[in-house]
């Protein structure tokens, strides 16, 4: 990774404190960014002003509060499930960061397939929040454990489909190389913007992101936290530090997706090779660029959050079956076809 | 009682044991979903009772008085200056509209009618209380369906009509400013100018509503067809308001009714209803109101008459014995006061129609079958305020 001589426990624990930086920092900037001030801004308010210079240190105030907070247990919880969901969730959230490539070669965790990686791994916070449902031994936690469950297997599905058509015109299933494969692409020959999928894959993209507003839970894909009917689904029983971890979460998984679909449609770090900025150079850069369209991309998906009303469970499952899924599956045959004549 | 002996008694048990057994096998089992007392969709502390079958509602049964304050029985004690700081509470959101039917039912008791001036401005006041209350509705039908933004944006706006209110009244919530035989006050200096500044203002939020949610997929996609009330159930259950105009009766107090007791003869107005019944409807009818609503502040504010605000009546008000019943056509539907007195400084007796406990009576008909996502929206689109349900 850097030129230093590092035995292995010595870069594994770097490379654990790197990816928790990443994850901790990005949620930090982007909850501020966007669900204090976007969205303050959005609806006619100001948003925290106290907290440090225009509220910046809000957060940190948050958090503090919810450290402090009484860690309760709902009396018939199934208290070791009812712990460790949040845990299995940010757990998920993190392992699809260190996948997330931000410069050449820099990248938490090496793999050959690390798309595959990355979508698989993304899928195991159902596991955390059908656990956080069940252990509440509450109804509105189990209905929305459950609507989660149903839902984010559901739009796995147009989700990796979207991003079929990209792994067939790049050829890979490795981020990196996607990335590498963008940025020295050309537009029939002309290479001053390198070739970022979205021009190519732009339905690819769109079913991606509405896949990924489904994934994260957010409106208006959001009947399993619906706040106006289910109070918050299953987080409904998590206090103190376990909602913080499931708040964390929450955004982080925000951003981690965000990262993906800028790395698969945008370009990711790369910047087009025709500019010929060096290698070196990209050390620092890359992560910067990323970083960027990581940030802007979630952006996208808060303001479509507090933009738009919400599904019912049904109509989401109807959207995903009979428009999302057959939308992408012509995208990709459209995409092998092209392929093969060009 | 009738006498059982053992024998039927056991009989009975093996019964109903048998039946529990073949339940047992046939069907899974329910789950009872307890929405309230304090759930976020129910604006106060209503309680619904819904009986579920996975998302399914078999069977939902509301549970009121968990805010019963007991102002028909408090009124009974107060004299008739008081009780309209009671009733101001009645339904909050649009506080003015509870007293004008308390007043103008005390009036006709004692014979007075307010002059024109004072009757003009109970109309101003009444329908601008008819926009703080249904604006924010438009705003809060968004939230219940998921859009946070427009409650916001009703909130910001509301202010508005809020403050005009205030600067008459001098309260927000709780203006207290209708007496008997006339007001209070006199309209401040400047204020029908700015009144009508805020007029525009809020006929631009109704555009924005519009755009917001009747012009959203998704709104349409969850309110269309959601909770249909036909004409024929609305009326048996006694909904009323807009309620009931969504089902497709055209029904308005202030057209039918209270000729010459408020300023409606005098302005022009639409009364809007749809065919349809169905969540849409009822906010669809709502937004019409609130912009017809803004259209007769315009031409009151318009055509004041100048005048005395207040009629001749006795320092110590003694309403003469009888009985009058007068009802209007408040933000949340029929609005009534029946006041029997026996020539006291107190009323004998007030029986409040409140619009909100009929129109939530329909609650348990409405709920049957539908999705848990659409108790939220049919109660929302239903709009009712606790306090106008227990008083």
């Amino acid at each position: 990774m850097i030129g230093l001589q590092l035995a292995y426990w010595q870069e594994t624990i770097l490379r654990i404190v790197i990816g928790l930086a990443a994850l901790l920092g990005l949620t930090g900037a982007v909850v501020y960014l966007y669900l204090f001030k976007f969205v303050s801004f959005m609806q006619s308010r100001l948003g925290p002003m106290e907290a440090g210079p225009y509220g910046s240190l809000q957060l940190l105030a948050e958090v503090g509060k919810w450290l402090q907070k009484e860690d309760v247990f709902t009396e018939r919880a199934d208290r070791f499930v009812f712990a460790a969901s949040p845990f299995v969730v940010i757990l998920s959230t993190f392992m699809l960061f260190v996948v997330v490539p931000g410069g050449p070669g820099d990248e938490v965790a090496h793999m050959s397939n690390s798309l595959l990686y990355a979508l698989a791994i993304s899928a195991i916070s159902v596991l955390g929040i059908l656990m956080a449902g069940w252990s509440s031994a509450n109804k509105y936690a189990l209905l929305g454990g459950l609507r989660a469950a149903g839902q984010l297997v559901a739009y796995e599905l147009p989700m990796i489909l979207a991003v079929v058509g990209v792994v067939i015109q790049a050829g890979t299933l490795n981020l990196q190389e996607i990335v590498a494969a963008q940025s020295s692409g050309g537009i029939f020959g002309w290479g001053g913007i390198g070739n970022p999928y979205i021009l190519t894959q732009f339905v690819g993209f769109i079913v991606f992101l509405i896949a990924m507003q489904a994934e994260l839970t957010q409106t208006p894909f959001d009947m399993p936290v619906a706040e106006s009917e289910l109070v918050a689904g299953y987080m409904v029983e998590y206090t103190g530090i376990r909602f913080l971890v499931y708040f964390i979460a929450e955004f982080a998984t925000a951003v981690g997706f965000s990262a993906i679909a800028a790395t698969l449609f945008l370009g990711g770090w790369g910047l087009p090779e025709s500019w010929g900025i060096g290698r070196g150079a990209m050390h620092v850069i890359g992560p910067l660029v990323v970083i960027v369209k990581a940030v802007l991309l979630t952006g996208v998906v808060f303001w479509v959050r507090f933009t738009f009303p919400r599904f019912r469970e049904d109509q989401l499952q109807r959207l995903a079956w009979k428009f999302l899924i057959p939308i992408s599956l012509a995208n990709i045959v459209v995409t092998a076809v092209l392929k093969v004549v060009f | 009682m009738t006498a059982v002996t053992d024998r039927q008694k056991l009989a009975y048990i093996a019964q109903q044991a048998a039946d529990a057994r073949v339940n047992v096998e046939l069907e899974t089992e329910g789950m009872t979903l307890n929405l309230g007392p304090q759930h976020p969709a129910t604006h106060g502390t209503l309680r619904i009772v819904a009986r579920l079958d996975g998302e399914q509602v078999i069977s939902a049964d509301p549970i009121m008085g968990y805010m019963h304050r007991g102002y028909e029985k408090l009124s009974e004690v107060r004299n008739y200056a008081q009780i309209t700081t009671l009733v101001n509470r009645i339904d909050w959101l649009g506080s003015f509209a509870n007293e004008v039917p308390f007043i103008l039912a005390a009036e006709r008791l004692m014979g007075v009618e307010a002059p024109p001036r004072a009757k003009w401005i109970r109309t101003i006041l009444f329908e601008m209380a008819r926009i703080a209350n249904i604006g924010l509705f438009l705003g809060e039908m968004g939230l219940q369906v998921g859009a946070v933004s427009p409650t916001f944006y009703a909130f910001r706006d509301r202010e508005f009509v809020l403050n005009q209110i205030e600067a008459v009244t001098g309260g927000r919530f709780h203006p207290n400013f209708d007496r008997i035989g006339g007001l209070k006050d006199d309209l401040p200096k400047g204020w029908i100018a700015d009144t009508k500044a805020v007029m525009v203002r809020m006929a631009e939020f109704c555009d924005l509503m519009e755009d917001l949610l009747l012009g959203s997929e998704i709104f349409e996609a969850r309110c269309r067809g959601i909770g249909v009330i036909p004409p024929d159930v609305a009326l048996q259950y006694g909904l009323s308001g807009a309620n009931l105009r969504a089902s497709g009766i055209d029904w308005d107090l202030r057209r039918d009714a209270n000729h010459g007791l408020l300023a409606y003869d005098d302005v022009e107005f639409k009364v809007y209803t749809h065919p349809d019944g169905d969540s849409f409807a009822r906010f669809w009818v709502r937004l019409q109101e609130v912009r017809e609503a803004i259209k007769i502040v315009e031409q009151l504010c318009d055509g004041l008459p100048s005048g005395s605000i207040q009629a001749k009546v006795p320092r110590i008000i003694k309403v003469p014995a009888g009985e009058a019943f007068v009802s209007t056509e408040n933000p949340l539907g029929e609005m009534g006061y029946y006041i029997v007195s026996k020539g006291d400084l107190n009323p004998f007796r007030v029986k409040i129609r409140s619009a909100s406990f009929n129109n939530v009576s329909i609650v348990p008909w409405l709920l049957r079958g539908v999705y848990v996502p659409d108790i939220i929206t049919i109660l929302g689109s239903l709009y009712f305020i606790l306090g106008d349900i227990d008083r």
